[in-house]
């Protein structure tokens, strides 16, 4: 078993093929989108793969350490040119290519008129803690 | 309160139970019902006969979970129809309970789990926690799988093969959370070696005790890897390999050859070398061509790559990795090693940061990029 990690973004992913931004879907369109990734994320805890789901706020801001006793740097909200997450959901299952099965499934997410987004999303592994039994075998 | 004892006769009470004709699913509900009342029970008020205390509180437990007039028809005939329980050791029992936990309908991760709650005892919370996944997941996980071996018939002997899959499987995972998943698959194969005469299940147990031997000497204290020729051998726990040599040699002299026995007679040469430098290079080459006429496997070859890099030199070792498939987790990390070897530091460097950047782990990731770290340092930046 290996941990992904799904990543939905506000911003910085390549366009959906159906993109219309939220805010113009109809309330019974966002509610059937909701509806879908939370049957998702309940199929998978059914399956034994869900870990852990959660959505974040579109506000941010990047902080910086500006040297000692003074207090850190913000830049303010994000400007338009930055990466925006959405939100993660981390799945744990038994190949990549089970990850990628279901990266695609929660891609297809109704959104404006019923349709799926087929929005992209980021598939990333998890680096494992522990190192294997092979210390021999490696440098 | 001894857990080890109560862990121990898990899979004998559970087997009595699927004998008298519970469900698999049912039995192993109230097995663990059965359990969790011992730990309450016990300590003020210990049974004499532990194993029948248990048989009798997780049968009654059974019983009240299926207690309508339906339920009790269909277990009446389903007992009707099986044959007479002869007389069987608990071993044996111990064993058919091995190979339905490792039965291939399920999927590895099942098969793990299922195996750590019924043959080893463990609760779904500890399970959950050394997979680092939510208790709720690994619950269902284990009901999906107790209902996927729930039709399989609980007669007929399995492949060992799979058994000996899963319990490494296990013994792999290393451990978190307060369950150690190697000495938990240690004890595991123990188990099934005392219940099963096989070479293979030997080779596995001495696989895995000459492997768990070096894990103190494995991570320095801020838990960076320490590569095997930079470890402390004092630290390396003589008992258990003493141990495993003597299973591997058991084993070996009945002349039935398999890929545990083989990796253990690799880490045997590892473990028996006083200092790296040592090291009978010559003959873990050997083995490794053993392994890859058993196998046919492409990381036995890259790990021979390196053996024959260190017993013929580096460019030997290079030419055999030249025949190794490039795209294999690790073989960037070994060609580095071997360039380095060779005196070429500019392309060891380069190939070792490309390594980190492919590692599967972090404790690996750390150790490569160090090790380009330290071939960059005072060549400018």
């Amino acid at each position: 078993m290996a941990k992904y990690l799904l990543l939905k973004h506000y911003r910085g992913a390549p366009a959906a093929v159906n993109d219309v931004p939220m805010d113009r879907w109809t309330p019974e369109e966002i509610s059937a989108h909701i509806q879908y990734m939370r049957d998702f994320a309940e199929r998978l805890e059914k399956t034994g793969e869900y870990v852990d789901g959660q959505a974040l706020a579109p506000e941010g801001s990047w902080v910086r350490y500006d040297g000692e006793g003074r207090p850190p740097v913000t830049d303010g909200p994000f400007a338009e040119t930055k990466d925006l997450i959405a939100g993660w959901m981390i799945i744990d299952v038994d190949s990549h290519e089970r990850a990628v099965e279901l990266a695609g499934e929660l891609s297809a997410a109704p959104g404006a008129g019923g349709k799926p987004i087929h929005e992209w999303l980021e598939v990333r592994p998890f680096l494992a803690a522990s190192p294997t039994t092979t210390d021999e075998c490696h440098p | 309160m001894d857990e080890a004892l109560l862990r121990s006769l898990t899979p004998s009470v559970l087997t009595v139970l699927v004998r008298r004709g519970a469900d698999f699913a049912a039995a192993e509900d109230a097995v663990q019902d059965a359990l969790v009342e011992a730990l309450r029970v016990w300590p003020a008020d210990p049974p004499r006969d532990a194993k029948g205390w248990l048989v009798t509180v997780a049968w009654r437990k059974f019983l009240d979970a299926t207690r309508s007039d339906l339920a009790r028809r269909r277990r009446e005939d389903r007992v009707e129809e099986e044959p007479a329980p002869g007389p069987s050791s608990s071993s044996d029992d111990t064993l058919q309970l091995y190979f339905l936990c490792a039965h291939p309908s399920l999927t590895p991760a099942s098969a793990v789990a299922l195996t750590l709650r019924a043959v080893g005892g463990l609760t779904t919370r500890q399970i959950a926690e050394a997979y680092l996944v939510p208790e709720a997941t690994m619950a269902q996980r284990i009901s999906r799988a107790k209902r996927t071996v729930s039709r399989v018939r609980f007669d007929r002997p399995g492949d060992v093969a799979t058994v000996l899959r899963v319990l490494y499987l296990v013994f792999n995972e290393g451990y978190s959370g307060d369950v150690d998943l190697a000495a938990e698959a240690i004890r595991l194969t123990r188990q099934l070696a005392a219940a099963i005469d096989h070479p293979e299940v030997a080779g596995l147990l001495a696989l895995m005790l000459l492997h768990h031997a070096r894990r103190a000497a494995r991570t320095a204290s801020d838990g960076s890897l320490v590569p095997l020729a930079e470890q402390d051998r004092g630290r390396w726990d003589t008992a258990s390999i003493a141990e495993g040599v003597v299973i591997l040699q058991t084993a070996l002299a009945r002349d039935r050859l398999g890929e545990f026995q083989a990796q253990a007679a690799i880490a045997a040469l590892h473990a028996d070398a006083p200092t790296a430098g040592e090291t009978d290079w010559v003959q873990i080459v050997e083995w490794y061509d053993e392994l890859a006429r058993l196998t046919d496997s492409p990381v036995v070859r890259l790990n021979r790559a390196v053996a024959v890099g260190e017993a013929d030199g580096p460019r030997a070792g290079l030419a055999a990795l030249a025949a190794v498939d490039s795209s294999l987790p690790r073989h960037t990390a070994v060609a580095a090693y071997l360039h380095e070897r060779d005196g070429d530091l500019a392309t060891a460097a380069r190939l070792y940061a490309e390594a980190a950047r492919l590692a599967p782990n972090l404790a690996e990731r750390d150790h490569l990029t160090r090790q380009a770290a330290r071939l960059n340092a005072g060549r400018g930046r």
